[in-house]
């Protein structure tokens, strides 16, 4: 599904963010990129919507190499993964509902009706659907971070990243979070998240990757357990 | 706080995603355009105070060229119907017998390119240079008349083209009968010639002010880009193409377009209201009924038609220039 080859990142500035990192992740898999901050985390989650380009090496999704997609391709491997920040990068002058609809209005593929039903639907599956009118200000951090989710999942997209999706949430939270993410990857979802809490990746029972200065200290293959 | 559970199956992933035909993809397409219309007007009542001062400055740029090109079309159409009453004077020689006269008077007659004539003799000339001159006191000293017979000659109605008449004057004043042919509307065409030069001083102005609505426009755009500056990037996140971030601020910019060539319609109507009563009196001591009146529906259509069709190209401009470099980081 997803596969990093010998994958290195060198910044204009000479920064060096990753450094011959090779993975893959299956169909269905979940995982969690962990690591001290400025480990390359960002920098590896970026490059699978190709917000960033590797300095080499190679990144295939679903056996098709990322270097051949072209500018103006790169939208549409965007819809096809959902992706969620710490700041959820929700639109506060738009409803909870106009803010998890954006990426059906994007795909421009769904009748308006069809929209409605799969908002609510994503909604109803965060628990925000009493929310959908409220402006995303009047949200807590945990609901913030929920209709993030629930934006990045509303399109069914085929892999979800995550970029330290919990940063700002307690562990109650926090856990229930990682808990909506384990249900879309039972469905069939291959899920990635980077995080620095190692108690709660280590509380999910998944694959975890650790990256230290920009290396991935599991080595080559497949991550480990 | 518990997360809500639900019976409802999670979604599915995107392997298994309906697959939409090419109608149903079409009519997504158009409502969605529909969508984005209505939200870009909505948006620019939203923040109407400083829309507002932009579409003033939209329609006054286009008004100033639009009331120029509407005073010298209405200029120009007065001159064409001055055109029209065009007439050949004949200075006859002084000499002429009455029989040769008369045989000019006939053939003429004859000519296709004659509409009529009229014949002035010296004594009725004389008469009303008295009346008209002032001198009638002074004609009294002289031995004899000066004045000769004068022929005007009316073209006809298929020959007042200025090129037919001026080939008729050519023709006339080689009658050995003639002394001098004179065409009456030699000033008309001088006037022709300064509408001329004021229709190309109006194109370079509105050229230049075209230039200042595309840069307001474009300014605008600029400005809006900035201040949505984290949404572009959100949409981009999500898969949004160039075409779809750009959309918004197309439709944007033809409304500022669209509002700004009403206000200049608008502005023009006021403009010719106001001017149309100096005009006419001025136009009546001439013993003319020459009245502005208002917009033609040629230069309302254009200005309806232009104003959005520049909001467009300001707004594809600024957007071309401004978007390509907001990208997700």
């Amino acid at each position: 599904m997803i596969q990093f080859s010998n994958v290195s990142k060198r910044y204009s500035n000479g920064y060096e963010a990753l450094k011959d990192v090779s993975f893959q992740l299956d169909k269905a898999d979940m995982a969690f990129l962990t690591g001290h901050s400025g480990a390359g985390k960002s920098t590896l989650l970026k490059m699978i919507p190709l917000i960033e380009r590797p300095s080499a090496g190679s990144i295939t999704i679903d056996e098709k190499p990322l270097a051949q997609v072209k500018r103006r391709k790169i939208p549409a491997l965007r819809r096809d993964i959902g992706i969620i920040f710490q700041d959820s990068k929700l639109l506060n002058d738009r409803t909870v509902f106009d803010n998890v609809a954006l990426p059906l209005l994007v795909s421009g593929e769904h009748h308006p009706r069809e929209v409605g039903r799969r908002v609510r639907a994503a909604l109803d599956k965060v628990g925000l659907l009493q929310r959908e009118n409220d402006s995303p200000i009047y949200l807590s951090g945990g609901e913030r971070q929920r209709v993030g989710i629930a934006r990045a999942v509303v399109n069914r997209p085929k892999v979800l990243i995550a970029d330290e999706p919990t940063g700002n949430l307690d562990p109650t939270l926090s856990r229930e979070i990682m808990l909506l993410f384990e249900q879309f990857n039972q469905v069939g979802v291959t899920v990635l998240i980077a995080s620095h809490d190692l108690e709660l990746i280590g509380a999910m029972g998944k694959c975890i990757m650790a990256l230290r200065n920009g290396r991935l200290l599991a080595g080559e293959g497949r991550p480990h357990r | 706080m518990r997360l809500k559970r639900t019976k409802q199956k999670p979604p599915r992933p995107a392997a298994q995603r309906s697959q939409v035909g090419v109608k149903q993809r079409l009519r997504n397409y158009f409502a969605l355009h529909f969508h984005v219309l209505t939200t870009s007007l909505a948006q620019l009542g939203r923040s109407l105070g400083g829309n507002l001062m932009t579409i003033m400055v939209i329609g006054i740029a286009l008004a100033l060229p639009a009331t120029l090109h509407v005073f010298l079309s209405k200029v120009d159409s007065l001159g064409a119907s001055w055109q029209e009453s065009a007439k050949v004077s004949l200075f006859l020689k002084a000499s002429l017998p009455a029989q040769a006269l008369s045989g000019l008077m006939t053939e003429l007659n004859s000519w296709p390119e004659v509409g009529s004539l009229e014949y002035i003799s010296p004594e009725q000339a004389l008469e009303e240079f008295k009346q008209t001159s002032g001198l009638g006191d002074a004609m009294e000293f002289l031995d004899q008349n000066p004045l000769p017979g004068v022929v005007l000659v009316s073209p006809a109605l298929a020959h007042q083209a200025p090129a037919a008449v001026e080939s008729l004057l050519q023709r006339l004043s080689q009658r050995s009968e003639v002394d001098l042919a004179q065409l009456d509307l030699e000033w008309l065409q001088r006037l022709f010639g300064l509408i001329k030069l004021a229709e190309r001083a109006v194109l370079l102005l509105g050229g230049l002010l075209v230039l200042a609505v595309l840069f307001v426009i474009g300014n605008t755009i600029r400005l809006a880009i900035q201040s949505r500056h984290d949404e572009i990037e959100v949409v981009k996140l999500i898969g949004g193409s160039d075409a779809f971030v750009r959309r918004p601020f197309l439709y944007n910019g033809m409304w500022f377009g669209l509002f700004g060539g009403l206000l200049a319609w608008l502005l023009v109507n006021v403009l010719l209201v106001n001017l149309d009563e100096p005009v006419r009196q001025l136009a009546e001591l001439y013993g003319s009924d020459f009245s502005l009146g208002l917009v033609d529906i040629k230069t309302t259509l254009l200005l309806l038609l232009l104003g959005p069709l520049f909001g467009l190209l300001g707004a594809w401009l600024a957007t071309g220039r401004h978007l390509r470099a907001i990208e997700p980081s």
